[in-house]
């Protein structure tokens, strides 16, 4: 297996991009990555998408897209995997570079959630979950999260604003991401009296439905001659599984698959929780961000809402996380998220982060879930 | 509209039935094919009685498509007594005075229709159990 590195990146804003199509975004995305890694050519094109076909009618995403760029003969296809189709994406485009099949790589993620109504995009992405068990009972994706919330405050007696600091750090790092789509902080005050969606999760728990797109060219690290400075090698590529249903949980407070998916990229990269610089976790609710930090040993077990409270979650923390929003500020369309993150902690290890600037960050960990962490795909990359 | 998926699901939707491990005796809800446990594929019908405890619930105030009218509605997830949570609406219940760990029973209701020309699909819920049982 051959080293393989992140030569080029790019992004749309995210946002309700009314007056753009899917096929709009994931071009923009990804002539943007091209640019940025100076190749005009690629071997082929992994897309990570969930709900083309459910939300604009639109499959077979793979020949569209490599059309659509200019590159019409070569290989493609969408990687799927709920709400971690962006990271498996990422996976795909990895496995080829390393596995010396192909030379010049790219990957996206795009994804168009506002094309339809509120509860028709409520209904789609419940299919995250299980179709005859779970979604049949009316119970939504954000349903399910405010199922392990409720229990989670239950059995170690937290408050919803117990929180709010996951929401405040996410909205606070996004207000210098151009690319997000809140751009503005918010106060305790505005956390606690946020419209309730599933109790005790409420709007400002929860990441927002939106679009957008972003992109990664991959070369193997031994062809670039030392001559892309910017380049940023990918130390770690690992997914693991859970049961998709949460009813099949012996304890549904544990997030398995993250725990096994991060144990598995630190065995890879050769480090150790300590040795993250920034974490660009699946803060799709906040709960999910408590439980990730927890099973991925950051955190003890119960903990984990701990570590914002103290502090430990900002730029200059022991583990700063959502450094550019995360999916709740920056927002969460969600097949392209996984590469959003990838797309982030790229520019975090070149230096590029602006405000955001993570001092000396050497290793990001980014982390995308599918379903309620039924499929978890970890990537490390490191200068 | 799914007909064949709704006629497929009765015995899980009318009788919660699943599965026991012929070879470790592990219980399922909904049945499975391959035990978890023991990986044996010796899997028979069981049908659960239906009683357990409350492990968690929530109020939904934005619905998916189908489940609008219903609003608001609970749901949770129940304990089975026999070992296995299950997912469902929470019904005759008023949210303020439920109770994680409380008594659960099951019961049959209409869990949604498709228009007026499509099915009505009916299946369980469940309610606060009426003595404590």
């Amino acid at each position: 297996m051959r080293d393989v590195s992140v030569v080029g990146i790019g992004q749309t804003p995210v946002k309700e991009h009314w007056d753009k199509s899917l096929r709009e975004l994931a071009v923009e995305a990804i002539l943007g990555a091209m640019q940025d890694a100076h190749v005009d050519h690629a071997d082929a094109l992994y897309i990570g998408n969930m709900l083309s076909g459910q939300l604009t009618g639109q499959e077979n995403l793979g020949a569209l897209i490599a059309d659509e760029i200019g590159l019409r003969g070569i290989e493609a296809m969408k990687v799927e995997a709920a709400c971690g189709s962006g990271g498996a994406a990422i996976r795909a485009g990895y496995l080829a570079v390393a596995s010396g099949q192909f030379d010049v790589v790219i990957v996206a993620g795009a994804e168009k959630l506002t094309e339809t109504s509120n509860c028709y995009t409520t209904a789609a992405l419940a299919m995250a979950a299980d179709s005859d068990y779970e979604a049949i009972h009316g119970i939504s994706f954000v349903a399910l999260n405010a199922l392990l919330m409720k229990r989670y405050m239950y059995e170690y007696d937290l408050v919803p604003e117990d929180f709010a600091a996951f929401t405040m750090n996410a909205h606070a790092n996004a207000v210098n991401n151009p690319y997000a789509m809140f751009r503005s902080a918010i106060t305790v005050e505005q956390y606690k009296n946020a419209r309730e969606i599933a109790d005790p999760i409420s709007v400002m728990d929860s990441a927002p439905i939106c679009d957008g797109a972003a992109a990664l060219v991959l070369m193997p690290t031994e062809h670039l001659n030392g001559q892309r400075a910017r380049a940023v090698k990918i130390a770690a590529s690992a997914v693991a599984t859970d049961s998709l249903a949460l009813h099949d949980r012996r304890d549904p407070l544990w997030l398995r698959a993250v725990e096994l998916s991060s144990q598995k990229a630190y065995a890879q990269a050769g480090i150790t929780p300590r040795d993250v610089d920034l974490f660009e976790l699946h803060d799709a609710f906040s709960i999910m961000s408590v439980m990730s930090l927890e099973a991925a040993g950051f955190a003890e077990r119960g903990r984990g809402a701990y570590l914002a409270r103290e502090g430990e979650i900002g730029i200059h923390g022991r583990v700063p996380i959502s450094t550019m929003g995360g999916l709740k500020a920056r927002g969460h369309p969600v097949g392209a998220t996984g590469v959003y993150q990838a797309v982030e902690a790229v520019m975090q290890l070149r230096g590029e982060a602006g405000k955001n600037q993570v001092p000396n960050a050497q290793i990001a960990m980014i982390q995308s879930l599918g379903g309620v962490a039924a499929n978890v795909v970890t990537h490390i990359l490191s200068n | 509209m799914d007909l064949a998926r709704n006629w497929r699901l009765k015995d899980q939707r009318f009788r919660l039935e699943g599965t026991v491990c012929a070879e470790c005796g592990a219980k399922f809800f909904p049945p499975r094919q391959v035990c978890t446990e023991c990986k044996s594929t010796q899997m028979t019908p069981h049908e659960f009685d239906g009683h357990g405890e409350l492990y968690s619930f929530t109020t939904l105030r934005s619905a998916p498509l189908g489940y609008e009218e219903q609003l608001p509605y609970i749901v949770g997830m129940v304990k089975l007594d026999e070992g296995p949570i299950v997912e469902a609406q929470i019904t005759d219940a008023n949210p303020d005075t439920l109770k994680i760990g409380q008594r659960m029973e099951m019961v049959i209701r209409k869990l949604r229709a498709y228009g007026e020309d499509g099915v009505i699909v009916y299946g369980y819920k469940f309610r606060p159990a009426a003595n404590g049982s």
